[in-house]
């Protein structure tokens, strides 16, 4: 047995015998009082309570750890690993078995928890806590390790523990979440099974209807949402790509500023937007009082409907786009281009033989990444909705709303759900099974071709109405906190912020502004989720880009369904799945983390992946045979490569988590409340100044933090000659402000 | 560090299986510790999937792999004391050359200063002193191609592996380079499996060849074996140029066969062929131009001659077809349409199996 094998048992003994096996109520790392009775009671360990005979169905699982820790001396590897599969597949099947048969008192699978020595409806559990998840995380490992003492994945133990990992985490926070709400899908209000009822819904005119071609009513919300994504993934991705193509491509000036301009709406709360829209184009916006006193139209509510929320999107999101394919663009090898010229191509030729080709890639990912953005956007559809309703929000109103039908609910999910794997579907059809490898081992030489002059212009005339609105807006966000009411009363004024801010320095320090206590739990959670949230996503899309083991399509498919799920849907599965034993942690801090880290990490899976399809797979095979492992590989050689891709991931992760609304609005408690969820309630109150004041508060704040990111993990050292001065590029410029 | 030395490599019935394509099919070969030995084929052979093979970046699908003796067969590549050059170089573009050479001992956890030192003396060895600093991308090609054979050698490994090593370079520098990598393994005795396509290239480094064709092993033997005594068309094809003419044996005795090529006969080591149809694979450079005219000799006319500098290149129209014929020395060239007769030079004549 492996050093690393032993450790694992030793965590396993841990969280058995040591660590209390369940979460506990008021359970905390300063005071000690929930801790009383240990090792017996509410706080006890596994191995207490299971000798005790309070909770003798934890007994087998302890069994199956003396079974492994038998092992321990032993050497024959192909032996060890058979019974340290059977003992982790075992001890994992009991587990399991009894949290889902034995949890709240009438509740969980009777016969079963009979059968594990529960004796019958009456015995009941609490949720599982840190001592169980050592344990269930000990025996998972141990299975790991035994498939790889026996051969699989190479016998690479860090291969199959990552696989294993993350199919586990995967399988409990999204899958099991998801089936909760499917299940609901197909039972009525009373909880009885019924098929037809779910037909009935799942095909009804207020989803599919044609209204709007046929007659003059309102189209299908389905329709809605499918117009709305397409429109939303097409502009965002040509924005996005022009704007990386100038960025890189051209002598344009003022380029510092336009990656300020474009990262700014990633770092702003969606309906923050949907907000200044209001104020400037809403019935007494600005401009259209402007419009009226000066040229007399008549003010209209255009800005409510599907240009508003197209509008409102296509701001938030083009930044995103811009992010992938500004790593694509600068992955594409110069050479290559320079070939192209040599053969005789001119600028255009080359553009749409070579460079286009290579964008492709790219330019499906971000498509795609604006579609599903859209169909989940929750805030600005909600802001700028008026009559246009889409999938998510009436997702949200069925469950919030008066109806409160959870069914309906599903259904909706159901029918967005099939638009999101749809796209993915035909996005890897479109890739089909092409190469795109770039970054070769042999070191890059050649500069970049300048863009074609063509190209130049038609990517500047998009770019300026774009950046000249956005920074429009960002005056009306920044002003807006300063005034006392925007579109009435210009006053300059302090008092928002005050009301949020207020530090009280007579009592020492103390932080009495309303905003404080929302504020600091959100900088807690996020920079705990950011972290967490890269890994995960680029361990993941390491292991499906550069690992063969069986399954893979299946974890690829587990990982996409992730990304199709939107955020209310996710906070509503949550609240059902996690509100009752075996996990029990809603209202906890530790829901809205998971929350952040499953919501975010598809992005950091599609970075990865694009970014790891442009280096060589060479290089990890000449790692291997310096007698490397997965992990020094993925440490020193692919991770080091892949820095633009883990920028994106952190960034992302983190702005997501701060601005995070349709999620987390079901989650937050009293305790962990949340920025986005405290300026919604002032919106609602109708504070619009302090919500304004709030979230230029917060994009202050995020911009900081993306610098302190982007200095942290530096730029990706290519080994490029930097252009020459006369050859357009001036030494590249620090990606992000 | 102890060294382990060079070791044997030993293939047992391998195959190779992609779903249904088979890539290597029921191989069997052994290379000997400290003999440099090439894997040679058209593309799409199999020899770059045995050399992963041995490597262990590919996972046999069937039979057993030995190296030094030891069943290795299911072993990782991090686990086999086996290092490759690769086509592509595979130089790391974010480490300096030092850090690129001191890349295995490195992860291998040897301590900086050790890790440097072992980079250092090989990269002296490959000429590249002074070179530590810079990027792999700041040199040329050949340079890379050598940071990537002192990192290949830096874990001094049991078995070297080169993966068609010179096709990135120009044919000055191959011819250079591969007399470099022979002379590197011969003084530091290593065990070294060679992939190429270039057939000079097999002949100019390596102790044995085996030739694949098809996913398996055409022939096996050494440089001088495989030119002389090619066992079937293909090999003799593929290897140098080769006249292959139908010919029919007359009779065998004494290992000695009696062969009719067109009107000549001629007394051919028999290679257990019997008496029936055959083929003769005959070397340019043996077929010889003869003033003596008797049944040992094919009659023919001159259809082309052109002038090489050290050799005259001639096609004669035969009884049994154009052949190729090579003159070396400084003959006087030839008129076309000239009447010659040919004879057939001790070695470089070979019988051959029918196809």
């Amino acid at each position: 047995m492996r050093p690393v094998t032993r450790f694992v048992l030793l965590l396993g003994w841990l969280g058995y015998a040591i660590i209390p096996w369940y979460l506990p109520d008021g359970m905390s790392l300063t005071e000690f009082g929930w801790l009383a009775g240990y090792p017996f009671g509410k706080a006890g360990s596994a191995l207490a309570l299971a000798l005790s005979g309070t909770a003798p169905w934890l007994l087998p699982i302890g069994a199956l750890l003396v079974l492994a820790t038998l092992q321990l001396g032993r050497s024959n590897a192909a032996s060890v690993g058979r019974i340290l599969i059977g003992a982790g597949l075992a001890g994992l099947a009991l587990f399991f078995a009894q949290g889902f048969a034995i949890t709240l008192k009438g509740q969980g699978l009777p016969t079963l928890a009979a059968l594990l020595g529960g004796g019958g409806a009456d015995t009941a559990q609490g949720g599982m806590g840190f001592g169980a998840f050592l344990t269930v995380l000990s025996l998972l490992l141990l299975l790991c390790h035994g498939l790889a003492y026996r051969g699989i994945c190479r016998g690479d133990i860090f291969t199959t523990s990552s696989i294993g990992i993350i199919v586990l985490l995967i399988g409990l926070f999204i899958f099991y979440p998801v089936i909760t709400i499917l299940r609901s899908a197909l039972v009525d209000q009373a909880g009885a099974f019924a098929p037809a009822a779910f037909f009935e819904r799942l095909f009804s005119a207020s989803i599919w209807g044609l209204g709007c071609v046929t007659a003059n009513t309102n189209c299908g919300v389905a329709w809605n949402t499918l117009i709305l994504a397409v429109l939303t993934g097409v502009t965002t991705t040509l924005l996005g790509l022009a704007c990386a193509l100038l960025i890189l491509r051209t002598g344009m000036p003022g380029k510092r500023v336009m990656r300020l301009l474009t990262v700014l709406p990633i770092i702003t709360p969606p309906f923050v937007i949907g907000l200044a829209l209001i104020l400037l184009f809403g019935r007494s916006g600005l401009f259209s009082n402007l419009l009226y006193e000066w040229f007399a139209i008549p003010r209209s509510r255009w800005i409510y409907g599907l240009p508003g929320i197209l509008l409102a999107q296509v701001l938030a999101f083009a930044p995103i786009a811009f992010l992938v394919l500004i790593g694509v663009v600068q992955g594409i090898s110069p050479s290559l281009e320079e070939a192209s010229q040599t053969l005789g191509a001119k600028r255009w030729a080359t553009f749409s033989t070579v460079t286009w080709p290579l964008l492709k890639p790219g330019i499906a990912n971000a498509f795609l990444l604006g579609f599903v953005e859209s169909m989940a956007d929750f805030g600005n559809p909600l802001v700028l909705g008026g009559n246009f309703e889409v999938l998510s929000t009436k997702i949200f109103f069925a469950v919030v709303g008066a109806a409160h039908n959870q069914g309906q609910a599903a259904v909706l999910a159901f029918v967005l759900l099939a638009f999101t794997l749809g796209a993915f579907w035909i996005q890897r059809r479109w890739l089909g099974g092409k190469s795109y490898t770039t970054v070769t081992g042999k070191g890059d030489s050649g500069l970049p071709t300048p863009l074609p002059r063509r190209v130049t212009w038609l990517a500047g005339l998009v770019i300026v109405p774009w950046v000249s609105l956005t920074a429009v807006i960002y005056l009306v966000i920044l002003v807006g906190g300063f005034v006392k009411t925007m579109g009435r009363d210009y006053t300059p004024t302090l008092e928002h912020y005050k009301t949020g801010f207020s530090i009280d320095f007579s009592r020492g320090l103390y932080f009495d502004g309303s905003a404080w206590n929302s504020f600091f739990t959100t900088i807690k959670l996020a920079a705990i989720s950011a972290p967490l949230t890269a890994i995960i996503g680029l361990l993941t899309a390491y292991l499906l880009t550069r690992q063969r083991f069986s399954g893979r399509h299946l974890l690829e498919f587990a990982t996409m369904l992730s990304f199709a799920i939107p955020g209310t849907v996710l906070g509503v599965s949550y609240i059902l799945a996690f509100n009752v034993p075996p996990i029990e942690i809603t209202g906890t801090g530790l829901i809205l983390v998971i929350t952040f880290v499953f919501r975010n990490m598809p992005v950091g899976v599609r970075s990865g992946i694009a970014g790891l399809s442009q280096i060589d797979k060479s290089l990890d095979e000449a790692s291997t045979t310096l007698r490397a492992r997965s992990f020094t590989t993925l440490w020193r050689v692919v991770l080091p490569l892949l820095r633009p891709a883990l920028v994106a991931a952190l960034i992302y992760s983190f702005v997501r988590s701060m601005t995070a609304v349709s999620a987390v609005i079901f989650l937050v408690s009293a305790e962990y409340n949340l920025s986005t969820a405290y300026i919604v309630g002032r919106v609602e109150a109708g504070e619009f100044g302090l919500a304004i004041a709030y979230s230029s508060v917060l994009i202050v704040f995020m911009a900081a933090g993306i610098g302190l990111i982007q200095l942290g993990v530096g730029e990706r050292k290519l080994g490029r000659r930097v252009a020459a001065p006369v050859a357009a590029t001036p030494a590249p410029a620090p990606a992000i402000g | 560090m102890a060294k382990a030395g060079p070791a044997s490599v030993e293939f047992r019935n391998v195959s190779m299986r992609y779903g249904s394509v088979t890539a290597v099919d029921n191989v069997n070969f052994t290379i000997e510790a400290g003999k440099l030995v090439t894997l040679l084929g058209p593309s799409g052979c199999g020899k770059t999937t045995t050399l992963r093979m041995i490597a262990g970046l590919e996972i046999a699908s069937e039979g057993q792999i030995l190296i030094g003796g030891k069943d290795v067969t299911k072993l990782s590549a991090a686990d086999r004391d086996v290092s490759m050059v690769f086509q592509s170089y595979a130089l790391f573009p974010h480490m300096s050359v030092l850090e690129n050479a001191a890349y295995g001992p490195t992860v291998k956890g040897l301590g900086k200063e050790v890790a440097r030192e072992m980079a250092m003396a090989k990269l002296a060895l490959v000429g590249l002193k002074g070179f530590e600093n810079r990027y792999p991308s700041e040199l040329s090609g050949g340079q890379q191609q050598r940071v990537a054979v002192a990192r290949a050698l830096v874990l001094e490994p049991q078995v070297l592996l080169f993966d068609e090593p010179l096709s990135n370079l120009d044919a000055k520098l191959r011819r250079r380079v591969r007399e470099e990598i022979r002379e590197l393994q011969q003084n530091l005795n290593l065990t070294v499996a060679y992939v190429t396509h270039d057939q000079e290239e097999a002949l100019a480094v390596s102790d044995r060849i085996i030739v694949m064709s098809n996913s398996r092993i055409a022939q096996e033997g050494s440089p001088r074996d495989l030119y002389e005594r090619p066992a079937n068309a293909f090999v003799a094809d593929f290897i140098g140029d080769a006249n292959l003419i139908d010919v029919t044996i007359k009779s065998v005795a004494d290992g000695q066969a009696s062969v009719a090529i067109g009107p000549a006969t001629v007394p051919l080591p028999s290679r257990e062929l019997q008496p029936g149809p055959a083929k003769v694979a005959i070397r340019p450079e043996s077929l010889l131009l003869s003033k003596v005219q008797d049944a040992s000799v094919l009659p023919g006319t001159i259809r082309k001659c052109a002038y090489l500098g050290n050799h005259l290149d001639i096609v004669v129209d035969t009884p049994v077809g154009d052949l190729f014929v090579i003159q070396h020395g400084h003959p006087e060239m030839l008129e076309q349409g000239a009447p010659v007769w040919l004879s057939f030079a001790k070695s470089g004549v070979t019988l051959i199996p029918p196809a």
